[in-house]
């Protein structure tokens, strides 16, 4: 069962049934999913958790949709892994990667499709939509095959053909939009006002974002039921970075983890940052950007949820960070090179984010560190293409192998090829 | 008649322009507004457009050629 109750605006407060709205009719704040913590309180305990299944429904009690009825393709409960390679790296010691690219379409975005996509289901819509450039998109069109949901996805009309393909195998209604960014986004406002859709980033969208609190029940159960000294997220619409700060929040209120004041620290690449951009102004006005990042599953330069993740920042002691393009394309070689994982451009904004924090001693090395790597470095493969070491091309037998090998060891030791994510070229 | 609810971004140079107020007058649509945060060198307003559609998209048009950024209430709808 869901302990879920009502929705209850960010602004106002007032409050109005579980139905399919986002925004307060009185002030057009955005709206909240809140729930019967005190029954919750009595009924939860990690043993009941620990006996769920291994995907994000094992937080089936602390979600607004009902798990019998789960729209499941094996989202979350994704690796903690021990990042000790990359730890030292970077001066630190208890460094954890949370890899979500172990997701079903390969990023989090599966974690509150998942849970739009029940609750679409409860409210009786038959079409899931969305737009999207990447992720989303992919995650919406597989969760409503599976929910047996007609799936419409909006996407721009120049998106580049290797990213269609990802959400065209699952059989949507894809509809490409020529104009710019800013078109397509006042279009899908306009067609979620006229259309009887579940579009889950608007109408679905209270329900949606709490699919990201369960990224913070895995983490804090992983490490043995505690919760971390400092956490690093990347940053786009901001609502991902405020639910897992609700989810430590919400495990502390219950007794399940002792609250640790964890640290709350989010990434932005340069090219699309108003939150870190207000952040450093000491402000909690977001000024909206029009995006420029290779980036590209971060680029969103109005974020819905910039304000609320400017408190969290300032409520838990964080720092917001920017960082490069060319700073993004290191990260995602390091954590390549150090822990064996390849991770989208938003993660390597995390580690980029993650080594300029380290490095100004806003993390101190003690500090246990959770940076969370929310997708999987094949979507985005040509924002590194150019800055790979070239394979060795050689004749069918030993001499030119032996030769290419020696070559290439030379350039190596000689600092000419990358390597750790020191210098190169 | 139609709605639609938007968010109009100011930049510093219109903060003192009464831009609402020449919306309402120069198009047959009707503001009504609902959250809003201005101070003298910024601002935004949160309201409601009511009208025939085709006026709201025409007068939408002509705040954003003032140099007013228009959005959607609920932020960037596409995600990556």
């Amino acid at each position: 069962m869901s302990y879920a109750t009502h929705l209850r605006c960010r602004e106002c407060g007032r409050c109005y049934p579980l139905e399919p709205v986002h925004v307060c009719e009185f002030c057009f704040g955005p709206l909240e999913v809140d729930y019967d913590y005190q029954a919750l309180g009595r009924d939860i305990s990690r043993q009941r958790i620990e006996r769920g299944p291994l995907t994000v429904w094992r937080y089936g009690d602390f979600l607004p949709a009902d798990r019998e009825q789960a729209v499941d393709i094996g989202a979350g409960f994704t690796p903690l892994l021990r990042a000790q390679n990359l730890a030292e790296a970077l001066g630190l010691r208890r460094l954890y990667i949370k890899n979500d690219c172990a997701n079903p379409t390969w990023s989090f975005k599966d974690r509150v499709v998942t849970v739009a996509a029940t609750k679409a289901r409860e409210f009786g819509f038959d079409t899931l939509a969305c737009a999207s450039t990447g992720n989303l998109a992919n995650a919406v069109a597989a969760h409503a095959a599976k929910a047996g949901l007609q799936a419409l996805v909006f996407i721009p009309a120049d998106l580049e053909q290797g990213k269609i393909v990802g959400s065209a195998i699952y059989g949507p209604t894809l509809v490409a939009v020529k104009g710019s960014y800013d078109d397509v986004n006042r279009l899908c406002s306009e067609l979620s006002d006229r259309y009887p859709w579940a579009f889950v980033n608007i109408n679905i969208r209270p329900y949606y974002a709490e699919g990201s609190k369960t990224l913070a029940y895995e983490v804090l159960e992983q490490l043995g039921w505690r919760a971390p000294d400092h956490c690093i997220v990347p940053m786009a619409s901001g609502s991902l970075f405020t639910k897992i700060w609700k989810g430590i929040k919400e495990l502390a209120w219950l007794g399940l983890v002792d609250w640790a004041h964890t640290r709350m620290s989010g990434a932005q690449a340069e090219g699309c940052s108003p939150i870190v951009e207000a952040w450093e102004r000491h402000s909690f006005n977001i000024r909206p950007v029009r995006p420029k990042t290779i980036a590209k599953s971060l680029a969103v330069g109005n974020p819905a949820d910039g304000y609320y993740a400017l408190k969290v920042l300032a409520d838990s002691g964080g720092f917001a960070v920017a960082v490069s393009d060319d700073e993004v394309v290191e990260g995602m070689k390091l954590l390549a090179e150090t822990e064996g994982i390849f991770a989208e451009t938003a993660g390597g904004v995390v580690i980029a984010g993650l080594r300029r924090l380290a490095a100004q001693g806003h993390i101190q090395p003690d500090e246990l560190v959770v940076a969370f790597i929310t997708g999987a470095g094949l979507k985005t493969q040509e924002a590194v293409l150019d800055r790979l070491v070239p394979c060795l091309v050689i004749e069918p037998h030993l001499a030119s192998f032996e030769e290419a090998i020696a070559g290439h060891r030379e350039a190596v030791a000689a600092g000419r090829h990358t390597s750790r994510g020191e210098s190169h070229g | 008649m139609a709605k639609q609810r938007v968010k109009f971004t100011f930049p510093t140079e219109l903060i003192k322009e009464p831009v609402i107020y020449r919306l309402g007058k120069q198009f047959a649509v009707v503001t009504n507004i609902r959250r809003a945060d201005v101070t003298e060198d910024r601002g935004w307003v949160v309201l409601e457009l009511e009208g025939e559609i085709e006026e709201i998209e025409r007068g939408v048009q002509w705040v954003i050629d003032q140099g007013v950024r228009v959005d959607p209430v609920p932020g960037d709808i596409v995600e990556g």
